[in-house]
């Protein structure tokens, strides 16, 4: 089941009158069902935020964001959640230390009351590659990737629609980067999940995502198919310059 | 040849309590050229580079070797130590951020490498700051000297870093991921800019980094560690033709920019690189 993603006029604005703080001045943009669609800029040119707000883990903001055509404010939050799930940057941070993975990946199976958890546990664990012993394991005992999957496993876990990833790998090596990007494009072959991911790496958007937006400032310069990338085929002189760095990066010898 | 900057011999870390050693016999020498340090988190990269600067409280370093110049580093005393760490031999680490005091003006941080270091009045040590900022290409070093660590980008931050560490002029610098923190755009500029610093000054550069293209490009020699050991060594023009499976496992697993969509070779690591040495 896959869904679209449509952003109208996404802005967030901090304090009243003239002092007034526009931190995101207007994004939109629609991602098709099934599409890999990636965001791409500078730190702090509002990547991240986008994702908490679609999620509503920010919900300060102004404009629509339709998933499938429904807003996600009308959405119950019990809809919301098995509809969205997020994957953040930090395997590190975002996994509980004193919890098992067991606990980890139960707790949504009990919020959202749904039965044969030992079963979804189970399958979801499999899904991400990981054994199945390794259900009795605390963070502590995972190294970084192994964390990563586990935190993959907890997004599965309810089966939602749209996962949207926050620099899913940038903590990881790039052996380690490898596994995870192949698991994610399998699991999207497999299920034809939306993605919507930040990174700031060109050569992950290039291998991941069908286009991308490259942002500055809280505005999106340039969508860009993903063809753009090794030729250059940006117009706005900010995107240009970064897929002119990126490929100098890979290929100055 | 000339006599080498840094000639380290079967060179041995454990960490405080610690089973089995972090760095198991690494064996290297260093001239005036720019060698890169490649391997993935917990090959013991870093570790080397801390052991060199004798910055590892608690950890037992042993090596046959490890002369820095006319020093035998293992046997100087911390007041002697203390007189080569940031003189002799410096270090940059990876984020401005976490690496500045950030209660003092960014200028007076870079100036107290020269007051420490050499005899001279607290103005001819900001002198040398400001030269030296400029030299790292900050735009209006007049202001910039005056900024705290908060009011400037991490790309400036940095390039703070370079000058502090390069004001004393030593004759090695450890860059211990100099540029993982920052932008693509920004790392290139940052990048070059401490090149051109240490090609100039003929510094010798050790450059510690899990990115290759990173030491491809800013390299004359990379080494490959895994799990505490140098698997290969190799010219960084000839990365391409590395011979060990788990160089060339790292190279294949790498996204590239119109590399098509096929899976990424993913690593499957044998247990007998864990022994083999290079």
């Amino acid at each position: 089941m896959s869904v679209s993603v449509e952003t109208r006029d996404v802005s967030i604005t901090f304090g009243a009158g003239p002092a007034a703080v526009r931190v995101l001045p207007g994004v939109s943009f629609s991602v098709s069902p099934g599409e890999c669609f990636g965001l791409v800029g500078e730190s702090g040119s509002g990547k991240s935020t986008v994702l908490r707000c679609i999620s509503m883990l920010t919900d300060i903001w102004t404009g629509d964001i339709l998933i499938d055509g429904k807003s996600v404010r009308a959405m119950p939050l019990i809809e919301r959640c098995r509809m969205v799930q997020m994957v953040f940057q930090d395997p590190y941070g975002s996994l509980h230390p004193r919890q098992s993975v067991r606990t980890v990946l139960n707790e949504p199976l009990a919020i959202h009351k749904l039965g044969n958890r030992e079963e979804r546990m189970r399958k979801a664990i499999t899904d991400v590659g990981l054994p199945l012993s390794f259900l009795d394991r605390f963070p502590h005992q995972l190294s970084g990737g192994q964390r990563q999957r586990v935190a993959i496993a907890r997004a599965l876990i309810l089966e939602p629609s749209l996962l949207l990833l926050d620099e899913p790998t940038s903590a990881l090596d790039v052996s380690v980067q490898a596994e995870i990007l192949n698991l994610l494009q399998r699991l999207r072959e497999e299920r034809g999940f939306t993605y919507i991911m930040v990174t700031h790496d060109l050569a992950v958007v290039d291998h991941m995502c069908d286009r991308f937006a490259v942002m500055l400032h809280g505005e999106i310069t340039e969508v860009l198919p993903r063809d753009a990338i090794p030729a250059n085929g940006a117009t706005h002189p900010y995107a240009r310059e970064l897929i002119g760095a990126s490929l100098e990066y890979e290929n100055a010898h | 040849m000339e006599k080498p900057i840094l000639e380290v011999d079967n060179l041995r870390i454990r960490y405080g309590g610690a089973s089995t050693e972090a760095v198991r016999g690494v064996t290297f020498t260093l001239g005036r050229e720019r060698l890169g340090i490649v391997g993935e988190s917990g090959s013991g990269k870093s570790t080397v580079g801390r052991a060199l600067l004798r910055l590892l409280p608690g950890a037992t370093i042993t090596a046959d070797t490890l002369r820095f110049g006319d020093r035998e580093l293992l046997t100087l005393s911390e007041r002697e130590m203390l007189k080569v760490r940031g003189r002799h031999m410096s270090m940059i680490l990876q984020d401005p951020k976490f690496s500045l005091n950030p209660i003092r003006r960014v200028g007076d941080q870079v100036a107290e490498t020269y007051l420490r270091h050499f005899r001279c009045s607290k103005t001819e040590a900001r002198d040398k700051a400001l030269a030296m900022l400029e030299a790292v290409k900050i735009r209006d070093p007049k202001r910039v000297y005056q900024q705290y660590p908060h009011e400037i980008s991490g790309g400036m931050g940095q390039r703070v870093m370079i000058a502090m560490m390069l004001l004393a002029d030593p004759d090695l610098v450890i860059a211990d991921e100099p540029t993982s923190a920052l932008d693509v755009t920004v790392r290139l500029q940052v990048l070059n800019i401490l090149d051109g610093l240490v090609r100039d000054r003929g510094i010798g550069l050790i450059m510690i980094s899990h990115d290759l293209n990173l030491v491809r490009n800013f390299c004359d020699r990379v080494l490959i560690m895994y799990a505490g050991r140098v698997v290969e060594t190799l010219a960084a023009r000839d990365l391409d033709r590395a011979e060990h499976p788990y160089t060339r496992g790292l190279l294949a697993a790498q996204p590239k920019i119109g590399g098509g969509r096929a899976p990424l070779a993913v690593l499957d690591r044998q247990p007998e690189w864990l022994e083999e040495k290079a």
